[in-house]
């Protein structure tokens, strides 16, 4: 393996739960609603799927259970906003600030313990092919699934009715309520899936990437995670170009630190925001941009008259 | 066959609908009036099944039903176009109207009948626009097709014209009459009577709740159905005749000229103008020909370069920021009440600090630049604006976004008017107000002038730059025209002005084009 495959690879490793966590959160924000506890529901989901994968001895029943465990948590904050109509940023952040205690008191047990490592899942034929059938063929099961989820987002979105029902409610929720549609099932949906793929993107953490517990790992990907849908103007196709873009300068950090360049890594690791700013910069700048593609209640409270 | 008994409904203590009954026939264009909080709007959302009644039943063809959500409204053929557009910006008008249709239709077969359908109505769409690109006419055609693609047989309309040029709003009639001819029923709920006598062949009048009257608006006049809505007689607009140019001029513009912001908006173009002393000036025009361009050039939230380009009682001001002019004597109330002329959260008397501590500073705040909020001040000042505009409120001091339309509009012009301004400049001052409200806003708007002020109306209704006007000067395209004495235009005559042709001779030819 050459060292191009090697970093690649290591490239690839870094940006499916970027791109995992990018995606729920996209679904989630395009149904209207702003949900900040995406590193939260990482790291609940980074805990449950290892103490998942420990108990029953399968990774792939660790993820299931990092799955679950990111959508459970997300219920807690679907209640809390969309039955309770409490302030979405405030929730959104205690929802971090809890799953990070929670994760460590949970994980406990775990700390210094072997992990079980997902095991990469060779497709023949495919796999053969020379320099890409190693990167993209031979690769775990999470990073298929994160391909496949984008394609399944950016079809759902813009081409099935519900995705359109969601984009409605994103856009403008009373309008969605005066037809009939019935906003808060709609968002609660959205936020659980949301949920789902931030617990995916945290098993990937300690099934993947490190088979290991280790206290706070998910170490500011959430925050990553929620800046590249901003980034991507929230277009499912861009999420899968940031989370890349965002997951290479993460691992150049490494590397140029180890060559003994003189960059800060404080600079490096802050790139991603930076990007994001001007993208945002950009974006906003062009009115029709912004109105076609940022929904327009997001973070807004919803109550129905009755 | 719709027939509405003894409906009731319960907002907390307040009985919005108190034992309302309607009937409407098939082919009826049925109106619905009443002020603004009289029920309207509440009767309609319990047809259309977005509110359930608390007490009494609904016939549909004869049988009682039960109308438990809009699908279910759309299933038996009610379908209503909204007052407020229920319109998604960010979506296509296909997009937009399928989702108010069957979970079964699919997006292209939409497209091509709306198409259509908008074309066989005299409503032409594109199904690709999106909507955040469309004016206010086009997007209540979409609101409309929508409805008439559900194949209706009885139509609700909630205010259709008040976001309407009179050209738009004929067109509107033409399309309504041919709903009506085609055996739909229309209900049709609007401020205007003179529209509601023009149009509609029965009227019922709701007030506080109930019905207070049933008539052939044909055969009554628009007093009387006014005062039918309101109670009691309507105070007649009382204005002596001035002659224009009596006083000395105090707002002046020189050869303005301002390029558009964005492409949405319209560049204003050589715009002169001087508006007298104890005047009213009205400036009519279409909705989007540059208006609120206008009002943000005079205003000062958007300033010219020269200097001299804007006079304010004999100061040149044209760069000068929107305090700096207020200091020199004028004042503006925007268009939309909430969110430019008032915060919607903050309370009146906040609302009041906001907007006067920088142009009368020593009257609201003490310690010099420090700024102390003279609280026992503001409140005294808000309670005498309260009492001299009769604004109606709940509460001691709620927030702006609590009183009605046409309540707040009331404090936010005594809230200039409180300044005794020299220069008052207003957009839409009754813009969705109801009928004596809008008959006291626009008596003080001639009462200032009277006291020798000069006063610049900025208004899509023609009959209230008629009613209030001593001038009338018209925008098109940017562009202003010469005003003319009030008494010397023609409806006709303005209607032209309107549409981008001059029908005045004093013009140069350079500003005569035809769009």
């Amino acid at each position: 393996m050459g060292v191009a495959e090697a970093v690649l690879l290591t490239i690839i490793t870094a940006s499916t739960p970027l791109l995992i966590a990018a995606l729920g959160e996209l679904v989630t924000e395009r149904s209207g609603v702003l949900n900040l506890g995406v590193e939260g529901m990482m790291i609940m989901g980074a805990v449950a799927g290892f103490a998942f994968a420990q108990i029953s001895g399968s990774a792939y029943v660790g993820a299931l259970g990092g799955m679950l465990a990111g959508a459970v948590f997300s219920l807690l904050f679907a209640f809390l906003t969309l039955s309770l109509v409490a302030n979405q940023v405030a929730t959104g952040l205690a929802l971090t600030i809890l799953g990070l205690g929670l994760s460590g008191l949970l994980g406990e047990a775990y700390i210094g313990q072997p992990g079980i490592k997902m095991e990469p899942i060779v497709i023949p034929l495919l796999s053969q092919i020379p320099f890409i059938g190693k990167l993209l063929f031979a690769q775990d099961l999470i990073f298929y699934i994160s391909i496949a989820l984008l394609i399944a987002v950016n079809w759902f979105l813009f081409r099935t009715r519900a995705g359109l029902t969601l984009r409605s409610v994103g856009d403008n929720h009373s309008s969605a309520h005066a037809l009939g549609i019935n906003v808060i099932a709609v968002r609660y949906m959205a936020v659980i899936f949301g949920g789902a793929c931030s617990g995916l993107a945290g098993a990937h953490l300690s099934l993947v990437q490190v088979p290991q517990w280790v206290e706070n790992m998910s170490a500011g990907r959430g925050w990553i995670a929620l800046a590249l849908v901003v980034f991507a103007s929230w277009r499912p196709m861009r999420v899968l170009f940031g989370a890349y873009l965002f997951g290479a300068v993460g691992i150049a950090q490494l590397h140029i630190q180890a060559l003994g360049f003189s960059v800060p890594s404080q600079f490096l690791s802050s790139l991603p925001y930076i990007a994001t700013i001007i993208v945002l910069v950009i974006i906003s700048g062009n009115r029709r941009l912004t109105l076609i593609n940022t929904p327009a209640s997001l973070g807004k409270g919803f109550v129905p008259d009755r | 066959m719709l027939e509405v008994r003894d409906i009731t409904k319960v907002f907390g203590e307040l009985v919005a609908n108190d034992h309302v009954n309607v009937e409407v026939g098939k082919g009826e264009i049925h109106a619905l009036l009443g002020e603004n909080g009289a029920g309207k709007s509440t009767l309609v959302k319990m047809l259309y099944g977005s509110l359930q009644p608390n007490g009494g039943s609904i016939l549909w063809h004869g049988n009682a039903t039960t109308i438990t959500s809009p699908s279910a409204a759309r299933s038996l053929g009610i379908g209503m176009v909204f007052q407020h557009f229920s319109l998604f910006e960010s979506l296509s008008v296909a997009e937009n109207i399928v989702l108010s249709l069957g979970a079964d239709k699919v997006l292209a077969d939409i497209a091509e009948q709306t198409r259509e359908v908008s074309h066989n109505y005299g409503l032409p769409l594109n199904p690709e626009t999106i909507i955040g690109d469309m004016s206010v006419g086009e997007r209540q055609r979409v609101e409309i097709v929508r409805c008439l693609l559900q194949n209706p047989e009885l139509i609700i309309l909630d205010e259709p014209t008040s976001v309407l040029t009179p050209q738009e709003a004929d067109n509107l009639f033409v399309t309504l009459k041919r709903l009506k001819d085609e055996g739909r029923s229309i209900l049709y709920i609007s401020h205007r009577l003179e529209e509601v006598k023009q149009m509609c062949d029965w009227a019922t009048i709701l007030r506080h709740g109930k019905v207070v009257g049933e008539c052939d608006p044909a055969k009554e006049t628009a007093g009387s159905l006014a005062s039918m809505m309101v109670g009691g007689d309507i105070a007649q607009i009382k204005r002596k005749k001035t002659k224009a140019g009596d006083g000395k001029p105090l707002l002046e513009l020189k050869d303005v000229s301002l390029p558009a912001a964005s492409p949405f908006a319209v560049a204003l173009k050589n715009i002169d103008l001087a508006v007298n002393a104890g005047e009213v000036l009205g400036i009519a025009g279409v909705a989007g020909n540059g208006q609120s361009e206008f009002f943000d050039m005079v205003s000062g939230e958007v300033t010219v370069a020269s200097d001299a380009a804007v006079t304010i009682c004999g100061t040149q001001a044209g760069a000068k920021g929107i305090n700096r002019r207020r200091k020199l004597g004028a004042a503006f109330v925007p268009e939309e009440r909430l969110g430019h002329s008032a915060v919607p959260d903050l309370s009146l008397t906040e609302n009041l600090i906001l907007s006067r501590h920088g142009s009368d500073a020593a009257m609201f705040t003490s310690m010099g630049p420090i700024g102390f909020i003279q609280r026992d001040k503001v409140h005294e000042v808000a309670a005498k604006i309260i009492e001299e505009m009769d604004v109606r409120k709940s509460g001691e001091d709620p927030d702006a976004s609590a009183l009605s339309g046409g309540n707040l509009q009331k404090f936010i012009m005594g809230r200039e008017l409180d300044r005794s301004p020299a220069v008052m400049v207003v957009n839409q001052p009754t813009w969705g107000v109801d009928a004596g409200a809008a008959a006291r806003i626009r008596q003080t708007l001639i009462d200032l002038a009277r006291s020798g002020s000069a006063v610049v109306v900025i208004s899509q209704d023609l009959d209230e730059i008629m009613e209030i006007s001593d001038r009338i000067a018209v925008m098109s395209d940017g562009r202003m025209s010469l005003p003319h004495n009030a008494d010397d235009m023609s409806r006709e005559q303005i209607g032209l002005l309107m549409a981008g042709m001059e029908g005045g001779s004093e013009q140069e030819g350079e500003s005569a084009h035809v769009h």
